[in-house]
């Protein structure tokens, strides 16, 4: 097996056999939704104009949170040492660990929202284009999200500056992902920020990973 | 023959300079074991060796390969001060991803390193449940797998009952016969053959 398949499985191993660090992002994110509809109103009009914005900032917030998780743990027990020594692409191996941030984090939020969605009265028009955006854009979070993670993975209670770092970057996406659903609920064509949301997830997939590689490199010397 | 030539190496660490125009050379078949006081640059010094820090000034060389290129990077094995293992995965689970990193390694040459460290009967033990001694040798399990020329190991010997030192001493001898060469820091006294000692 191939050493950068193996980097994704061991970090999926590792995730299954100690849940709680998965499951507490997606509670945040489920219970922080859910607690709209109570303190706004339960009203389906109100709701479903705003339940975009809402699952949208949610799904931010909640990647946000796992992002610590990323890189802590091999920095502290010495694997990413053992990675920048290995003669394998550190960039590639960072990808791997990126993908499977995304599947520990962005698929569970994308097979939630059409749920959630349901909740908050978003219409079926309304809840395909809000999958089709988290499908689109929750890659380009963890891959944002990463290079903040390596910036700060030698410093401690860092969770603050890692917002202040990666949500400026984050803004964009937020922005054309909800107009997206929003306007596809009044009928209107979404090209334009489908193609804008396909675009970021190029651009930050060519350039996070050697970006991380070396803000790594330094956090580690 | 083939060897490893430092020359002019410098090291600071925050206001401290640690070492300056550090000049060696172990050849291939050498075992080269670093001393010195605490905060005197051991760990620095296998850090440079191993492509983690930079060094200011100076050069490093494997037959005319630099460190930072991947004909070097391929040839060196480097243990760190930490365990490197994950606690929610087992022993062989761990050592196959760490030698994977290296090199492709099949599972039952990774059962048979476990055996050969002493760790018979403890592959499917979680990392978490192993004692000090019994994660540094799933570590340096890697030793017996290992087909890097340059060994940079880093307190080797930490948490090992002397029975595993002897284990690993005599890894480390085959290794060198083989044509391989091994950079160690340690506290401890060791009898291992055909080895200078650089006083930091």
């Amino acid at each position: 097996m191939n050493v950068y398949i193996k980097t994704l499985s061991r970090d999926l191993r590792v995730a299954l056999r100690n849940p709680s660090s998965v499951l507490n992002p997606l509670l945040f994110f489920v219970i922080s939704v859910s607690l709209f509809p109570l303190a706004i109103s339960p009203e389906a009009a109100t709701l479903s104009q705003i339940a975009a914005g809402i699952i949208w900032v949610a799904s931010m917030l909640a990647v946000l949170l796992s992002l610590n998780a990323l890189f802590h743990h091999d920095y502290e027990n010495g694997v990413l040492e053992q990675m920048v020594t290995s003669h394998h692409s550190l960039p590639l191996l960072i990808l791997s660990k990126i993908f499977a941030h995304w599947i520990l984090t962005g698929i569970p939020i994308i097979l939630l929202s059409p749920l959630l969605g349901v909740f908050l009265f978003l219409d079926d028009e309304g809840i395909k284009v809000l999958m089709i955006t988290l499908l689109l854009a929750t890659p380009s979070l963890s891959l944002i999200g990463s290079i903040g993670a390596s910036l700060i993975v030698g410093i401690k209670n860092s969770g603050m500056l890692l917002s202040l770092l990666i949500l400026p970057l984050y803004i964009p996406i937020l922005i054309f992902a909800s107009s997206a659903v929003s306007q596809a609920q009044f009928g209107l064509a979404i090209d334009g920020q489908l193609y804008f949301l396909a675009m970021f997830l190029v651009l930050s997939l060519m350039s996070a990973p050697f970006v991380s590689a070396i803000a790594l490199k330094i956090s580690l010397e | 023959m083939s060897s490893l030539v430092i020359s002019d190496l410098d090291c600071q660490r925050g206001y401290n300079q640690l070492f300056s125009n550090l000049s060696f050379q172990v050849s291939a078949g050498e075992v080269l074991r670093i001393t010195g006081t605490n905060g005197s640059g051991k760990t620095s010094l296998l850090k440079i060796l191993a492509g983690i820090s930079a060094s200011e000034n100076g050069d490093i060389n494997w037959e005319k390969h630099s460190v930072k290129s991947d004909e070097y990077q391929q040839e060196i094995f480097y243990l760190g001060h930490h365990a490197a293992l994950s606690g929610e995965l087992n022993s062989l689970e761990n050592l196959e991803f760490l030698s994977a990193l290296n090199k492709s390694t099949d599972q039952r040459k990774l059962i048979q390193a476990l055996n050969d460290i002493g760790l018979k009967g403890y592959e499917e033990e979680y990392c978490a449940n192993l004692s000090a001694g019994q994660k540094r040798r799933v570590i340096l399990a890697g030793l017996f797998v290992s087909t890097a020329k340059i060994w940079l190991l880093d307190e080797p010997f930490t948490a090992l009952d002397p029975a595993g030192v002897k284990i690993v001493e005599s890894r480390i001898e085959q290794h060198c016969q083989n044509g391989g060469l091994c950079v160690f820091t340690t506290h401890q006294d060791s009898a291992l053959a055909n080895q200078r000692v650089l006083a930091l």
